[in-house]
Formats: structure tokens, C-alpha cells, sequence
């Protein structure tokens, strides 16, 4: 329990453990590598989105990828997952397929909470007899204990995007791709599933790459920072954020930081007045 | 001046993996016990501590100092979650939904008979032009007696859902094909929607023609009545499935017919249920029209052929009872089968407001 929220440095202590995995014996969980693409047809006036993009997430890392719209970073969170194809260069996630969570909660309305999170099991190939407690034990992870026999609807927002992690994490991917997940919620709970999405990477092995268009959010939650210029989509800067976890949104050195990045992304938008 | 400081230094995530292996177990031993001298003096350090010996008090310091420890953080979540879920609403009991649903349409239909009986009874019409409601009564009672009214009730019905369940059978895969396959759409997705404008009793000649007056006729009638509806209310249902379903579908590794089954087959059903809905209100539709026309010794007699033989003797008020077995068959399908079918499904899935 107390162990959990020591976090700095203990988080490649899990990942070490599950050297068995095949996933372990890269030194990344995802690798981005020179990465263009560009929607419309060829010829015609092709629109660049991202531009020569290369990151590198480590495993048990946690980046977020900051933006303002237009950077495409949306865009590159689909490539990753697979979902679509990159125009020039390649992405390579050796853990396989990662697990992707939305800005909208994307939980199934004709399944109770615990068959959403069976399903994903199912898919994954576990037997029928260890669905069950394993989600049951997913809900507990985002305690959400009694949520089991819950239909969607009967949840609120921030039980729904708790329900839709666990749904992510039942796929047992070692790479989570989270697309402004908390976008929607009203400050108070997103402020409550910043330290939920912080305690449970810390519990697990999983790395997240996180996108987002809040500084402060990704001050708050990340290792390291990318700041991604807009139109076409260009690796700005990074900053790696060497806070110890649990932070606080509120926190002076995540302010003070947040207000850095913020001078930058400002910059970043300003070019685009200029022409 | 603080920022300083906390600006991150890039190497720092390097090198502190190998560090926190050794101190994690003197945080967490720290963090039992927060000795109050250890807390103090590392409160004191956390505006600079930078240095590798912060570290290690540094962890017990954020366990002890900061409020949200991993009880308070679940006693808030808690508290937010009982928050945002709205109250359970109050169960309604039983008699008062009998008073609000059934009270009204029995008054409607009381006014009409009312209306319809002083009518009759002011002599506009002639008695066998215009009967009474008491005349259409005694017809449906002398049926009943005779031993005979189940008889081409069930005759009806029973056609009716044999036509019904096959026009399932065919068009449910009917639907799939032109709601997914591109080509398919593009070739008689256009046909299929013409085809539900058609009346279906348009049919009837074509069929008699080509099967003479039998059952196969009447069948033939209701298939082109209903298939064309249910396939096109799956199409519309598949083509209502948010975007965003298929591809948390897709995320989650659904392919092929995975993703047939356990996405977008259930996603599509609230419209799949209403084109069923209206595929039986087709297929008894149509029935009717083919019994009407296809009318023969050899064929039994349903609720159709019953009408017709009631014409050609010229009895109103058997034709009348007909027709209001005819309305009463079908709303009574309808209300016991489809309505609680279609509202148990949408209801589970928090589209039906219960008002």
C-alpha cells in the first residue's frame, strides 16, 4: 500500500521483474522513428501533419505529448495504436498491440462494467473460468469494487473513464496510449484520476505515452514532456521532469515549470499568426 | 528563484532508477513510521533537496506530509462517485402505471364506440351500410361460438410468423451484407429502400400468377413485404453505431467476425429491433392483402380470407369484426412481444427516459 506511492526510480523495478517477457528485451515500448503523415491524395495538395516525428518511450516510462490543436497529436496516438498507417518512417511497439483510452469513456452500453472489462479479456485469449476474477480484480485496481453488475449509463463520468482504464489495462498491453482522457471531467475529478492513473502506473509495468493539451496535466503526471510544434507536427522540445510523484497540480514546481512550457507552446502558436 | 531548482535536470531520470532499488525499502520503512525529526528536517530540505540524500526522506516526507495518502485519496473518490451518481429513483408502483397507461386509451376507445353507436343508432345509414358496435359484438360472439374464430386467428398468426421468422432469416444477412460491403450497398442499397414505398399488395398479382393460389403465394407476398424493412432497419441501425465503438472494438483487438459479434451486432441492435418491429407490422400487413386477393377452398382460412367470404355475402358487421380482430392481432403482437423487447434493450443501455 505505502510502497506504492514510492515512485521515482522504483518505477523500472517491475518492468525488471517481467524480464520473461519478450516485450523486456527492447529498450523501448515504443519507438517512433522518423515519422511523416500526410492526409489527401498524392499530387493533389497534400496537408503534412506530423513532420519527421522521433520519440523513444522506455519501458515503464510515462510521456506526455503537449500540443496546441492542430499538432496532430491525436494523429500520432493513432499510428501507434495501429489504427492507421504513417506516410514515411516507421513505428515499432515490441510489447504488440498497444492499449488505447479516449477522451470519451468508448465503454460498450449493452455490457455491464465487469463484461466491458471481460470482453477485452476475451479478445486477449484468457480462458472463460479467469475472466471474472480478473476483472474483478481490475475494478478493485481502480476501486471500483462494486461496479461489476453497473451498466454504463449508471456511472458517472469519472467512474465511466476509471471502468474504461481497467478496460485498457485488462488488455495487458505494456504500452497505454491515452488520448486526452480526462478532458472531459470537471476539475475535481480529474484532479482525483491524475493520483488514480499516477498510484496505478506505479503499481503496474505499463508505459504510457499521454496526450494532452493541458500543460499543468502533463507537468503534473509526466516523466517527460514533448511539445509538439502545430501544422505540421514537429518534436518542439522536451523536458524531462525530474518531480517526485505524487505530485500535485497545484504544486509550486509544477507551476513554475508549466508556466515555462506554456512561454513555449505560446511561442509555438504565435508563429502561426505571423504568416 | 524556485525554478531554478526545480527546473528537471535531463540526466536525473537516468541515474535514479539504479538509486531507488536500494532506497525504496528505507522510504517504505519510513513511511510506517514517520519518524516526526525525519519529517521536519526533510520538509525543511524539499525546497532544495536535489542531493541523493534528500532522496530517501524525501519519499517519506510526500507520504507524510501530503494529505492525500491512498486512504483519503479512495475516501474522496469515494465521496465523488456518490456524488455523481444520481439517486435511485423511486419505484413506481404498479397500480398507478396501470392508471396512467391503461386509462387513457380505454377512454379514447369508449369515446369512439360511443360516437360509432350514436351514429348507428340515429339511422344515417342503413342498419347493413352502418351496424352498431352491439351488431359487430354479437358477429365476433357467433364466431366464437361457432367454435370456429380461433381457428382463423390462428391460421393468420401462424402465417404470419412463419412469413415474419423467415424474412428474419434472409434479411438479417441481407442488412449485414449492404451495411458493410461497399459494392453491395452501392448495387441494391437504393433497391431495398425503394422496395419498402412498394405496397406490398402490388405483389399479389405477380404471385398469383407465378404460384397459383397457394400457400406459397401468400408467403411470397409477406417475404417482399418484410424482408426489404428488417434488412433496411439493420442497415440504419449498423450505420447509427458511433464510429467510436468500432474502433475501441478494433483497440481491443475485435476482427473479422469477433468484431461482428461482439461489437457491431450489438451495437446495431436498438436499430435492428425497431426494423424488426416494423418487419412483422409489414408482414402482417402484406398478409392480409394476399389473404384478401388469394382467397381459395384449398387455401385455410385465415383472418383475410374470412373478410372477403364476409363481403361477398354482404354482412357489415362480420366484415367489421374482421377488421378490428385484424387491428387487435396485430397491436396485440406488437405490445406483448416487440414493445417490451425493444424497451428492456433500450432501457439497459440508458437510452429510455423513463418519463
Amino acid at each position: 500500500m505505502a510502497s506504492t506511492l514510492v515512485k521515482d526510480g522504483a518505477a523500472a523495478a517491475p518492468v525488471a521483474d517481467k524480464a520473461s517477457a519478450p516485450a523486456s528485451a527492447s529498450s523501448y515500448a515504443a519507438r517512433i522513428d522518423h515519422v511523416s503523415k500526410s492526409f489527401g491524395r498524392p499530387g493533389s495538395a497534400r496537408q503534412l501533419v506530423l513532420d519527421d516525428i522521433s520519440i523513444d518511450v522506455a519501458p515503464g516510462e510515462f510521456v506526455t505529448l503537449l500540443g496546441a490543436s492542430g499538432c496532430g497529436k491525436s494523429t500520432l496516438l493513432n499510428l501507434v495504436a495501429g489504427l492507421d498507417k504513417p506516410s514515411a518512417g516507421t513505428i515499432d511497439v515490441p510489447g504488440g498491440r498497444p492499449a488505447l483510452m479516449f477522451q470519451e469513456h468508448a465503454l460498450f452500453p449493452w455490457l455491464t462494467a465487469g463484461k466491458n472489462i471481460e470482453l477485452a479479456l476475451k479478445l486477449r485469449g484468457v480462458a472463460k473460468s479467469d475472466r471474472k476474477p480478473e476483472a474483478e480484480r481490475l475494478l478493485e485496481l481502480v476501486r471500483l469494487k462494486g461496479a461489476y453488475g453497473k451498466r454504463v449509463h449508471e456511472l458517472s463520468g469519472g467512474m465511466r473513464q476509471r471502468v474504461a482504464l481497467a478496460r485498457a489495462l485488462a488488455q495487458d498491453s505494456q504500452l497505454l496510449l491515452m488520448d486526452e482522457p480526462f478532458a472531459a471531467l470537471d476539475a475535481i475529478t480529474r484532479d482525483v484520476l491524475h493520483e488514480e492513473l499516477t498510484r496505478i502506473w506505479a503499481q503496474t509495468s505499463v508505459s504510457v505515452l499521454f496526450v494532452t493539451h493541458n500543460v499543468r496535466e502533463a507537468v503534473r503526471l509526466a516523466q517527460r514532456v514533448v511539445l509538439l510544434s502545430s501544422r505540421p507536427g514537429r518534436v518542439a522540445r522536451e523536458w524531462a521532469i525530474d518531480l517526485p510523484q505524487p505530485r500535485r497540480i497545484e504544486d509550486a514546481a509544477v507551476a513554475d515549470l508549466s508556466v515555462e512550457i506554456t512561454e513555449q507552446l505560446r511561442g509555438e502558436i504565435r508563429r502561426h499568426g505571423q504568416h | 528563484m524556485a525554478s531554478t531548482e526545480t527546473t528537471p535536470a535531463v540526466g536525473g531520470t537516468g541515474a535514479d532508477p539504479a538509486a531507488g532499488d536500494t532506497e525504496a525499502p528505507a522510504a517504505a520503512g519510513g513511511t510506517k513510521t514517520p519518524p516526526a525529526a525525519e519529517a521536519t528536517e526533510a520538509a525543511g530540505n524539499t525546497a532544495e533537496a536535489t542531493g541523493d540524500a534528500g532522496d530517501a526522506a524525501e519519499g517519506s516526507v510526500r507520504t507524510a506530509k501530503k494529505p492525500s495518502t491512498a486512504e483519503s485519496l479512495a475516501g474522496l473518490e469515494a465521496g465523488l462517485d456518490a456524488l455523481d451518481t444520481a439517486p435511485a429513483r423511486e419505484r413506481v408502483g404498479l397500480g398507478r402505471i396501470a392508471l396512467s397507461k391503461l386509462v387513457p386509451p380505454l377512454i379514447a376507445v369508449a369515446l369512439v364506440l360511443t360516437v360509432w353507436q350514436l351514429a348507428a343508432a340515429s339511422d344515417l345509414k342503413p342498419d347493413y351500410v352502418l351496424p352498431g358496435p352491439l351488431d359487430v359484438w354479437k358477429a365476433v360472439e357467433t364466431m366464437w361460438l361457432d367454435g370456429t374464430l380461433l381457428g382463423y386467428i390462428w391460421t393468420s398468426i401462424s402465417r404470419g410468423a412463419l412469413g415474419f421468422l423467415v424474412s428474419v432469416a434472409i434479411g438479417t444477412p441481407l442488412g449485414l451484407l449492404v451495411a458493410r460491403v461497399k459494392v453491395v450497398r452501392a448495387a441494391i442499397g437504393p433497391i431495398l429502400s425503394g422496395l419498402q414505398s412498394l405496397p406490398s399488395v402490388a405483389w399479389v398479382p405477380a404471385a398469383i400468377i407465378w404460384f397459383g393460389l397457394t400457400d406459397a403465394t401468400i408467403y411470397a407476398v409477406v417475404l417482399l413485404g418484410a424482408v426489404p424493412s428488417i434488412a433496411n432497419g439493420l442497415v440504419s441501425g449498423v450505420d447509427q453505431i458511433p464510429p467510436l465503438y468500432l474502433r475501441a472494438g478494433r483497440t481491443l483487438g475485435a476482427r473479422g467476425l469477433d468484431s461482428v459479434r461482439h461489437v457491431l451486432l450489438p451495437a446495431a441492435l436498438p436499430g435492428y429491433l425497431a426494423g424488426l418491429k416494423q418487419g412483422w407490422a409489414f408482414s402482417w400487413r402484406s398478409l392480409m392483402a394476399a389473404e384478401l386477393i388469394a382467397n381459395s377452398p384449398d387455401l385455410g382460412t385465415g383472418l383475410g380470407q374470412l373478410m372477403e367470404n364476409f363481403r361477398v355475402n354482404s354482412d357489415m358487421s362480420g366484415v367489421l369484426a374482421t377488421i378490428i380482430l385484424i387491428l387487435i392481432v396485430g397491436i396485440g403482437i406488437d405490445l406483448l412481444f416487440f414493445s417490451p423487447l425493444e424497451r428492456r434493450v433500450l432501457r439497459s443501455r440508458g437510452l429510455l427516459v423513463r418519463s
